[in-house]
C-alpha cells in the first residue's frame, strides 16, 4: 500500500499538474481503495505494454529495408522457446491481476457494509451508520433521510467519517447514482433497489450527477454533496427542518413529472412509507404495490379472473393520457417527456384541489389521441 | 474433390487442369441457418426462464394450458414430421407422385397444428389472458408465436415445392430443396417438443 | 365511411408535413439541401454519361464476390462521412456549451446525434467494411471463383444497403432514436420514446441484421467447403482464418440481437411487458440481451483487422508470419471466450461480486491471446527487411496504439475501478483507442494493401501517408483528453458543462477531430490523385507487392472467374511456395468455366424492406401489408428460375488469358 501512496505521488504530478483529476485524488475511503487498484493495474500492464511499444518501435526501425546490416532471414517463423515466454508474460500478469481483481471485487462489493472509515480506522461498535434513499427522477435526484425525517432535491449532506448506505431506486429510466468523490457508481434503477456502501473522509462540497443517460434533462441532472463535520450536518438538518415543506404522496406526484435544472428544494417532513411506495411503484393510489404482486405471482398467480389487477399494476403509461401527439415530430421530440418544470417543486405546499390527476386507474386507449 | 497432382517433390503442380467442383455447400449452409435459428429460439425460451413467473398478479400457466388439447396439437406436429419422412423415402424411390402425396399429408398435418394453435389463442385472448397482461404471457404468446410463424413458412414453403415438383419432378434442384425444408421440419419438430415440455408440462404440473 | 383525417390517416400513418424534420430546423434544412444538390448531380453525372444501364447490369445486379465486396466499400465510405459528420457535431457542441452558453445543439437533437453516431459507425461505416473487404479478399485467397451461394451474396448486400437508405431517411423525415446506440429500455419503450426514432433505428437495424447473418452464413459456407485442393485448415491465410472466425461470431451472434429487438418492437408496437418496468417486465434482460450480442460484435470488427495486420506485416517483412499456428489458437481463443465477458458492460448494476469478478477475470484472460498476436507480429518484423509501404505505416501505427486501448480495456475490466470509470469519458477514450487505433487502421491498411489487386493501380503513397498522419495524431489529439477527462469524473453524452476549466481538453479533443477529418480528406484525394495518375501507378504484375497469397496469382483485377485453373496448395503463403519452387503460368489447355448468372431480385427485394420498414415506421400499415406480400411473392417466384448459371466460352477464357500474357510479356 505504501508503494502505492508513493507511486501515485509520483504519477500524479506527472501526468497531469494543475488540472482535478477527482477519480485519480477522491476523499473518501472507497474511491480512494478504487484509486489504488487503477494504479496497481496499470503498474502491472506497463510491465509487459513499456517493452513491447519499445520493441515495436525499435524492430520497425531496425529492420527498415535501407539497413542492410540487420540480419534477413526469411524463413524464420517459428520458435518453442520465443513463444512460450509471449503466452507465459501476459499470462503471468492476468494471474497476478486476476487475484487482485476477485479480492478487490469482494472487499468493495458496494452491496457489503464498510469493515473501516479509512486505512487506519476501523469500524467499532459505537460506529453509527447513517442511512440515505436516493431516487432517481427525470431529471433530479430525490434524497430521503429515514433517520432525520427530512428529504431534499438535488443537495445531498452527510457527516465525515461516518459509513452511509445508500438505498437507491429510480421512477423512469435507468440513471446511474455517482459521486466520484466518496466512491464508484451504482445503477438507480425504477422497481428495483440497489446500494452503496461508502465514507467521505474530507469536508468539502463535491459534484455528484447520474452517469447514465436518461433522456433529455440528462445533462443538468446534477447535484452537490456536501462532506460536513457532525455540528455542520446537524446544523444542516436543522436549516433543512427550518425552511422546507412537507413530502407526501401528492407532492411526490407532481415532483416526479419530468422537469430539468430543478434548484434545491428542501422538505421537512416526510409521509411515512413514501420511499417504499416509490420502490414499489404504488405513489398514486388505487395501485399495486410491486411487492404485493410478487408475493401473489410467487403464489402462483391470481387466477383468470384478475383483470382488475392489470389496471392497478400499470405504470409506465401514466402519463401517456396527457401527452401532447405523442407520434410525430417534433411533437415526439418531447413527447411525454416534455422537458417543463414540474409543479410543486419549488416548496409549493401540497395543493390538495389538483390531487386527482393521474389517477391510479390508467385508461386503457393509450396513445390513441388524434394526429394533426 | 479431385486429387492434386504430385509430379514430384520439388517441382509440383500448382494448378488443376480439370474443371474443379467443389462440394454442393446448401446443406452445410442451410445447416448453418439452422443453427443460428435455433439461436433466436433459445434467446426466446431464455426470456421465457426469466420472466415465466411473472405473472402481474394474473393466470398462471396452471390456471390457462389445456394438456389435453396441447397433447393434440403435438401429435399433429409429430405425425406432420413421420409424413415428411415418407415422402422423403417416396423421393428416394424416384416416385413423384408418392412424394407429393405424402406432402399434401403432411401439410394437412401441418394447417391442422396452426388451427388448433390459433384456436388455442384465442381461447386465451378471449378469456382475457393476452400477450399484453403479463410478462409471462408476452414470453409465452413469443416463444409459441414464432413457432407458429415458422410452421406458417413451412407450410408456404412446403406447397412452394409442391408446385415446383409437380412441375419439374424430382431433379436435383428439387431434391435438394426438398432435404432443406426437410431439415427445417424436423427443426421445427424439436423445437415444438422444447416447447411442450419446458413451457406447457411443466408449467401446469411443475 | 371515411372521414378526410381518418383517410389521411389510412393513408399516411403517423406521417405529415411537420414530420420533414427540414422544415423547423436551419442545420438539417442545410444539409438537406447539399444533400439533394450533390445527389441530384451525381444522378445527373449518372444519366448524362449514360450509366444506368451499365451500373444496373454490371453491378448492381451482379452476383460477383468482388464487385458486390467493391459495393460493399462504397456504402461503408460514404456512411463514414455521415457518421463523421456527427462526431464532428459532437465535438463543437462540446468544446462551445459551458457555462451561459448552451451551444447550438439543444439536447433534442444532441441526443440523436450521437446515437446516429454510434449507430452508423458500428453497423453502417465498420461492419460493410469488414464485409466488404471479406468478400472481396477470401475467395480469392482460397482459390475460389465466387462464395458458396453468389445470389445470396447480392441480396445481403442490398439489405445492407437497405438499412443504411432507413437509418438515412430519418435525418429528414422525422427523427433518429434518442437513447444511446443500444437504446436500453425502458427509454427506449412506447412510453419514455413515443416518436418514431426508435422505430427508425429498430427496422434500420433488422433490415440490415438480415444482410449480415446472411453473408456470415455465405462466408463460412465458402470457406468450409470451397477452398482450393490441398489447403488444409492449417494452410490457410490468417486473413481467412481471421474472416472464418468472425463469420462464426455473426452467425452466432446476430440472431440474438434480431430477437432481442423484436422483443423491443412488441413492446413498443403491441404492449407486451418484456422489458417494461411494470407487469412482470425486466429492462435488465435486454441489457443482457443485447451486451450477449454486442460484445462479439466488437471481435467481429476487430479479427478482420488482426488478420490484415498479418498479412500486411508479413507481406512488407518479406518473411512468413511468426507463430502461425499460435496465431490461429489465438483467434479461436478470442472468438470463443467473447462470448463469455458481456457482463463487463454493466459491472454497475449491482450484480453480486462474485459475478462481476467472474466476468472481469474472463476479460483479462482475452488479453493473453491478444497479447500473444502482438508478440507475433512483432516478431514477424524480427528478422524481416521491411519495406515501408503505405498499409505497414498504418500497422506501426496500429501497434502502438492498439496496446494503450488494450491497457484501458484491463484497467475497466476490474469491477471496482470499473465502478468510478463507468460511462465516463474515459469509457469512450478507451473503445475509441481500440476501434480506430485497431479496427479503422486496419481496415484502411487493408484498403491500401488490396487496392492494386481490386483496381490494377497502386495508390498514391503520398497522400496515403499524410492520411496516415493526420489520423494518427488526429487520434491522439481528439482521444487523449477524453482519458483525462474521464480521470475528471466527466461522464458521457453530456451536451453542456458547468465547469468551464474543463473547456480546454474539450477543445484539444475538437482539434483531434478536425485532424481527423484532414485524415479523412487525404484519403479521399488520394483515391482521386491516384485515379488520375492511375497509368503511372499501374501494376501490370498482379503482384505489386511481392505477395504470398493466393490473390497475387490472379491478375489485377481478376477476371470474373478469378482463376482459369483452380490452384492446388502445397504450403501456406500458397503464391510464395510457388514463386520459390518455379510455377509457371498456364497458357493452354483452357476450358469453359461454369459461373452464376447476374439477378436483379436482391435489389428488388431490398426495394420491398425499405416500403416495409417506412411503412412500419409511420404505421401506414397498407405499406407495410403490401410491401410484405410484395416480399414473399418476389421470393417464391425467384425460387421458380433454375436456369441461374451459365458457361464462360472457352473462347473469351483464352482471350482474356492471352491478353495477360501478352500484357506480361510487354513488361518484361
Amino acid at each position: 500500500m505504501k508503494l502505492i501512496r508513493r507511486l501515485s505521488a509520483l504519477a500524479l504530478p506527472l501526468a497531469l499538474s494543475g488540472c482535478d483529476l477527482v477519480v485519480m485524488s477522491p476523499s473518501g475511503d472507497i474511491a480512494m481503495q478504487q484509486r489504488d487498484l487503477i494504479i496497481i493495474s496499470v503498474v502491472l500492464m506497463l510491465l509487459i505494454i513499456v517493452p513491447v511499444m519499445c520493441l515495436t518501435l525499435y524492430f520497425a526501425w531496425h529492420y527498415r529495408r535501407s539497413n542492410t546490416t540487420a540480419k534477413y532471414d526469411p524463413e524464420w517463423h517459428h520458435s518453442t522457446r520465443l513463444e512460450v515466454v509471449i503466452w507465459s508474460a501476459p499470462l503471468a500478469i492476468i494471474i497476478a491481476l486476476g487475484a487482485v481483481t476477485w479480492i478487490s471485487t469482494h472487499k468493495l462489493d458496494p452491496y457489503r457494509p464498510l469493515d473501516r472509515i479509512d486505512a487506519s480506522r476501523p469500524i467499532t461498535a459505537e460506529t453509527k451508520p447513517i442511512t440515505i434513499e436516493v431516487v432517481a427522477l427525470d431529471w433530479k435526484w430525490l434524497f430521503l433521510y429515514p433517520e432525520q425525517g427530512i428529504a431534499t432535491i438535488n443537495e445531498i449532506a452527510a457527516p465525515i467519517d461516518t459509513p452511509i448506505e445508500f438505498k437507491i431506486t429510480g421512477t423512469t429510466v435507468m440513471n446511474s447514482f455517482y459521486i466520484p468523490a466518496l466512491a464508484g457508481q451504482i445503477y438507480a434503477m425504477p422497481g428495483m433497489q440497489t446500494k452503496l456502501h461508502a465514507v467521505m473522509n474530507k469536508e468539502g462540497v463535491y459534484d455528484g450527477f447520474s452517469a447514465n443517460y436518461s433522456g433529455d434533462g440528462f445533462s443538468g441532472m446534477k447535484f452537490k454533496f456536501h462532506g460536513m463535520n457532525n455540528d455542520g450536518f446537524n446544523a444542516w438538518v436543522a436549516q433543512v427542518k427550518a425552511n422546507g415543506t412537507m413530502l407526501n404522496r401528492d407532492t411526490f406526484l407532481k415532483l416526479e413529472r419530468p422537469s430539468t435544472r430543478v434548484p434545491v428544494t428542501y422538505y421537512a417532513n416526510v409521509e411515512n412509507g413514501l420511499y417504499n411506495a416509490i420502490l414499489n411503484m404504488c405513489v398514486q393510489p388505487g395501485q399495486m404495490c410491486q411487492d404485493e404482486m410478487m408475493h401473489i405471482d410467487m403464489m402462483g398467480g391470481a387466477g383468470v379472473d384478475s383483470h382488475e389487477n392489470r389496471e392497478r399494476l400499470e405504470y409506465d403509461t401514466r402519463w401517456s393520457v396527457e401527452a401532447g401527439p405523442g407520434a410525430t415530430h417534433p411533437a415526439t421530440g418531447h413527447g411525454a417527456k416534455q422537458g417543463t418544470e414540474a409543479e410543486g417543486v419549488n416548496n409549493a405546499p401540497a395543493a390538495g384541489s389538483e390531487a386527482g390527476e393521474g389517477q391510479g386507474t390508467a385508461p386503457a386507449q393509450l396513445n390513441t389521441n388524434p394526429k394533426p | 474433390m479431385s486429387a492434386p497432382h504430385t509430379a514430384s517433390a520439388d517441382k509440383p503442380t500448382f494448378y488443376l487442369t480439370e474443371e474443379h467442383h467443389p462440394e454442393n455447400s446448401t446443406m452445410l449452409g442451410f445447416w448453418i441457418y439452422l443453427m443460428s435459428d435455433c439461436l433466436m429460439f433459445a434467446v426466446l425460451f431464455a426470456t421465457y426462464a426469466v420472466l415465466g413467473r411473472s405473472y402481474a398478479a394474473g393466470p398462471s400457466p396452471a390456471d390457462l394450458f389445456d394438456l389435453n388439447l396441447v397433447a393434440i396439437n403435438t401429435a399433429m406436429l409429430l405425425f406432420s414430421s413421420i409424413t415428411y419422412g415418407f415422402a422423403m423415402l417416396r423421393m428416394e424411390k424416384g416416385d413423384k407422385a408418392g412424394t407429393l402425396k405424402w406432402l399434401a399429408i403432411t401439410g394437412v398435418f401441418g394447417l391442422a397444428f396452426l388451427g388448433i394453435e390459433l384456436y388455442e389463442f384465442h381461447h386465451l385472448i378471449h378469456e382475457g389472458a393476452t400477450p399484453q397482461r403479463s410478462a409471462f404471457l408476452s414470453a409465452f404468446f413469443t416463444l409459441v408465436g414464432t413457432h407458429g410463424l415458422h410452421v406458417t413458412f413451412g407450410c408456404i414453403w412446403l406447397v412452394t415445392l409442391m408446385v415446383q415438383v409437380s412441375k419439374h419432378g424430382l431433379i436435383e434442384a428439387n431434391r435438394r430443396r426438398l432435404m432443406c425444408l426437410s431439415m427445417f421440419w424436423h427443426f421445427l419438430d424439436v423445437v415444438w417438443i422444447g416447447v411442450f415440455s419446458l413451457v406447457y408440462l411443466i408449467g401446469v404440473i411443475g | 365511411m371515411f372521414t378526410n383525417s381518418n383517410l389521411m390517416e389510412f393513408i399516411f400513418g403517423r406521417l405529415s408535413w411537420s414530420s420533414l424534420a427540414f422544415t423547423h430546423d436551419p442545420i438539417i434544412l442545410m444539409t438537406f439541401i447539399a444533400v439533394v444538390l450533390g445527389g441530384g448531380a451525381v444522378v445527373g453525372a449518372v444519366t448524362y454519361f449514360r450509366l444506368w444501364g451499365y451500373l444496373w447490369k454490371e453491378w448492381f445486379t451482379s452476383v460477383d464476390h468482388k464487385k458486390i465486396g467493391i459495393m460493399y466499400v462504397v456504402l461503408s465510405l460514404i456512411m463514414l462521412l455521415r457518421g463523421f459528420a456527427d462526431a464532428v457535431m459532437m465535438r463543437t457542441q462540446q468544446a462551445v456549451a459551458f457555462g451561459a452558453n448552451e451551444g447550438y445543439l439543444p439536447p433534442h437533437h444532441y441526443d440523436q446525434i450521437f446515437t446516429a453516431h454510434g449507430v452508423i459507425m458500428i453497423f453502417f461505416f465498420a461492419m460493410p467494411l469488414v464485409t466488404g473487404i471479406m468478400n472481396y479478399v477470401v475467395p480469392l485467397q482460397i482459390g475460389a471463383r465466387d462464395v458458396s451461394f453468389p445470389f445470396l451474396n447480392n441480396f445481403s448486400f442490398w439489405m445492407t444497403a437497405a438499412g443504411a437508405v432507413v437509418i438515412m431517411l430519418s435525418l429528414f423525415v422525422g427523427e433518429f432514436a434518442r437513447t444511446g446506440w443500444l437504446a436500453y429500455p425502458p427509454l427506449s419503450g412506447a412510453d419514455y420514446s413515443p416518436g418514431v426514432g426508435v422505430d427508425y433505428y429498430i427496422w434500420g437495424l433488422q433490415v440490415a441484421g438480415v444482410g449480415t447473418t446472411l453473408s456470415g452464413i455465405n462466408l463460412i459456407a465458402t470457406i468450409v467447403k470451397m477452398r482450393a485442393p490441398g489447403m488444409t485448415m492449417m494452410k490457410m491465410p490468417i486473413f481467412t482464418w481471421t474472416s472464418l472466425c468472425t463469420n462464426v461470431l455473426i452467425v452466432a451472434s446476430f440472431p440474438i440481437l434480431t430477437a432481442t429487438l423484436v422483443l423491443l418492437t412488441l413492446d413498443r408496437y403491441v404492449g407486451t411487458n418484456f422489458f417494461t418496468n411494470d407487469l412482470g417486465g425486466n429492462p435488465m434482460m435486454y441489457v443482457n440481451l443485447i451486451w450477449i450480442w454486442g460484445h462479439p460484435e466488437v471481435y467481429i470488427l476487430i479479427l478482420p483487422a488482426f488478420g490484415i495486420f498479418s498479412e500486411v506485416v508479413s507481406t512488407y517483412s518479406g518473411k512468413r508470419l511468426f507463430g502461425y499456428a499460435s496465431m490461429v489458437y489465438a483467434t479461436v481463443v478470442i472468438t470463443i471466450l467473447s462470448y463469455l465477458v458481456w457482463l463487463h458492460h454493466f459491472f454497475t448494476m449491482g450484480s453480486g461480486a462474485s459475478v462481476n469478478a467472474f466476468f472481469g477475470i474472463t476479460t483479462m484472460i482475452i488479453s493473453i491471446p491478444t497479447g500473444a498476436k502482438i508478440f507475433n507480429w512483432l516478431f514477424t518484423m524480427y528478422r524481416g527487411r521491411i519495406r515501408y509501404e503505405v498499409p505497414m505505416y498504418w500497422t506501426v501505427g496500429f501497434m502502438v496504439t492498439f496496446v494503450i486501448g488494450g491497457m484501458t480495456g484491463v484497467m475497466l475490466a476490474v469491477p471496482p475501478a470499473d465502478f468510478v470509470l463507468h460511462n465516463s469519458l474515459f469509457l469512450i477514450a478507451h473503445f475509441h483507442n481500440v476501434i480506430i487505433g485497431g479496427v479503422v487502421f486496419g481496415l484502411l491498411a487493408g484498403i491500401n494493401f488490396w487496392f492494386p489487386k481490386a483496381f490494377g493501380y497502386k495508390l498514391d503513397p503520398f497522400w496515403g501517408k499524410m492520411s496516415f498522419w493526420f489520423w494518427l495524431i488526429g487520434f491522439y489529439f481528439a482521444f487523449m483528453p477524453l482519458y483525462v477527462l474521464g480521470l475528471m469524473g466527466v461522464t458521457r453524452r453530456v451536451n453542456h458543462f458547468d465547469d468551464s476549466s474543463l473547456q480546454i481538453w474539450f477543445v484539444i479533443a475538437a482539434f483531434g477531430a478536425f485532424l481527423i477529418a484532414l485524415g479523412i480528406a487525404s484519403f479521399i484525394i488520394q483515391l482521386v490523385v491516384s485515379f488520375l495518375k492511375r497509368d503511372q501507378l499501374r501494376d501490370l504484375t498482379g503482384d505489386p507487392w511481392d505477395g504470398r497469397t493466393l490473390e497475387w496469382a490472379t491478375s489485377s483485377p481478376p477476371p470474373e472467374y478469378n482463376f482459369a485453373f483452380t490452384p492446388v496448395v502445397h504450403d501456406h503463403d500458397s503464391w510464395y511456395d510457388m514463386k520459390k519452387r518455379g510455377y509457371v503460368r498456364p497458357l493452354e489447355g483452357f476450358k469453359p468455366i461454369h459461373m452464376p448468372k447476374n439477378t436483379g431480385t436482391g435489389v428488388i427485394l431490398s426495394g420491398l424492406s425499405v416500403a416495409l420498414a417506412f411503412g412500419l415506421i409511420w404505421y401506414m400499415w397498407w405499406l407495410a401489408a403490401l410491401s410484405f406480400i410484395g416480399i414473399l411473392v418476389v421470393s417464391i417466384a425467384h425460387t421458380f428460375n433454375y436456369k441461374r448459371d451459365y458457361y464462360i466460352p472457352v473462347e473469351t477464357v483464352v482471350a482474356t488469358e492471352n491478353a495477360r500474357t501478352k500484357q506480361l510479356a510487354e513488361q518484361a
